[in-house]
């Protein structure tokens, strides 16, 4: 399964080296286990822009579409075959990013569904 | 009631977990597992009274759950993700290995008390699905609303599916921090047993003290050299030893000093002093329940009320009170402070955590009776009547009212 692993911080650009040095060598360690997907740091929510074009014409906001304390400073996405794996992996993660982390299961891939389809 | 009545009565009993179990593993689903087992039992209902029961009724209830379950889903088969379905009809293979124990309800346990589910949701799944209660059962015994707590199992159900908790024992790596948080469980499930809070429920639901009991020593036949639960088992021995004397014939609840000890199970206290004394034994510095089981074993050592060694139960709740320095603690030390310095020490001990305990019944049960062996009596009395409105249970409520009406 794929789990999104939300960073949660309230500063932005916060990261310190030593913090980079470790988020290096836990995403090494990763890679060389086989559960990376994809991971990446996200600029500040002040940065984001909310798209909106349900209506007549597309409506662009500025700013995150939710105001916090506290916001997403960037993600993991990983691949485990469950929550136990998951979870003590990402264990090792909190303690590297020097972060709280929120992780999440992605939904199982709509492919299945397409497939039962009448073709 | 029919002899098939009594059969089913007790097979649901003895066996509901046991199919539930079986049928979740094979399945890798909480929500088949539950509702083919509640199918079968239904039509055991229908069919043992005219067809007698069957000569293995768990044999034949796993069998016509499964039986239902892959009925369900074949006719479900269009909507659902082929793959995955094809390995669960086609799944014969046995458990996974997890060491000394192989049973499917200890893996239920384990993942019905898992350390991602709120604490509450691991008490009502593993009541639901392992105690076989139903829903409103469960929200009476938690004094909550029966569709708040259909939305709390169902919740913890979709999350245990949805975000992959895998449904075995955790490994020996994992297993000792994942045993505390089960004790937990088990243990709140036994003493909503033992005290159960419902209004309207029995005072004491012997049902699920015993699978309480029978949960924890599968645990302890998994971690046999693990000192907690050795301690849990005997605490609830102890306490279940004595739930025979604990409520009288009309009704009413009987206090530890009022109990005819003679009927109390001479069987279950030998066993658990057994295992106190294996515990005092191995020199290991106990835990809590250790030390909870040490307290009982003391009480329970007394052939009268009066000979109980009162200075060595103020000793293990002083040592109680270096491990959880909690107010119910002191509460309770206060009480046995009293057998050996008189109510007044006590009363002194437990002013400072009148704020603390202001909403527990029990707080107030036994300032009244303090103040009434100093012949307080109109304190005693309002005492006595915010522990009666704070009471959950009737046989409780009944012994306060008595003990309030007895004052001059």
């Amino acid at each position: 399964m794929q789990y999104l692993v939300s960073v949660i911080d309230d500063r932005t650009n916060s990261g310190t080296a030593e913090e980079m040095r470790e988020i290096t060598a836990f995403n090494e360690r990763l890679v060389a286990r086989g559960h990376w997907v994809f991971a990446g740091g996200l600029a500040a929510p002040s940065t984001s822009t909310v798209i909106d074009n349900r209506g007549e014409r597309p409506l662009l906001t500025d700013g995150p579409f939710i105001e916090s304390k506290e916001h997403i400073a960037g993600l993991w996405i990983i691949e485990a075959p469950d929550l136990d794996v998951a979870l003590a992996l990402m264990t090792e993660g909190s303690r590297a990013c020097n972060r709280r982390l929120e992780l999440r299961p992605f939904l199982p891939p709509p492919t299945a569904v397409d497939r039962s389809e009448p073709s | 009631m029919s002899d098939a009545g009594d059969a089913l009565a007790r097979v649901h009993r003895d066996e509901w977990a046991r199919v539930v179990a079986t049928l979740a593993r094979r399945f890798g689903s909480l929500d088949i597992a539950e509702d083919a087992a509640a199918e079968a039992f239904a039509v055991a209902v229908e069919r043992w009274p005219t067809d007698g029961v069957p000569p293995n009724p768990g044999g034949w209830l796993t069998t016509t759950a499964i039986r239902r379950a892959l009925d369900r889903l074949r006719r479900e088969q269009r909507r659902d993700d082929k793959h995955r379905e094809a390995m669960m009809l086609t799944d014969d293979s046995p458990p996974d290995p997890i060491g000394a124990v192989d049973d499917d309800r200890l893996q239920l346990v384990f993942t019905c008390c898992h350390p991602a589910l709120a604490m509450e949701a691991r008490v009502a799944l593993t009541l639901r699905m392992l105690g076989g209660l139903s829903v409103d059962e469960i929200a009476r015994a938690f004094l909550v609303q029966e569709g708040a707590m259909a939305r709390r199992i169902t919740r913890a159900k979709d999350k245990i599916s949805a975000a992959g908790v895998p449904y075995r024992v955790p490994s020996a790596a994992d297993l000792p921090e994942r045993v505390g948080g089960v004790l937990a469980v088990l243990y709140l499930a036994f003493n909503e047993g033992y005290l159960a809070t419902g209004v309207e429920s029995d005072p004491v639901r012997a049902d699920l003290t015993a699978e309480a009991i029978r949960l924890t020593r599968l645990v302890r036949d998994l971690l046999p050299d693990d000192g907690e639960v050795a301690g849990l088992l005997a605490l609830m021995l102890l306490t279940e030893a004595r739930r025979p004397a604990r409520v009288s014939a009309d009704g009413a609840l009987v206090p530890l000093a009022e109990q005819d000890r003679a009927l109390w199970d001479a069987s279950l206290i030998a066993e658990g002093h057994r295992l106190v004394r294996e515990r005092l034994e191995s020199g290991e510095s106990p835990g809590r329940y250790q030390v909870l089981a040490a307290i009982n074993a003391v009480h329970t050592d007394a052939p009268v009320a009066d000979e109980t060694d009162w200075w060595q139960v103020v000793a293990l709740y002083d040592r109680l009170t270096l491990i959880d320095p909690s107010p119910v603690v002191a509460l309770n030390r206060a009480i046995a402070v009293a057998e050996l310095d008189g109510p007044d020490a006590a009363l002194a001990l437990i002013g400072p955590f009148a704020a603390a305990l202001d909403g527990y019944h029990a707080f107030h049960a036994a300032r009244a009776d303090l103040l009434r062996r100093l012949g307080r009596d109109d304190e005693a009395r309002a005492a006595y009547d915010r522990a009666i409105a704070l009471a959950g249970n009737r046989a409780e409520t009944e012994y306060l009212t008595r003990r309030r009406d007895q004052l001059g």
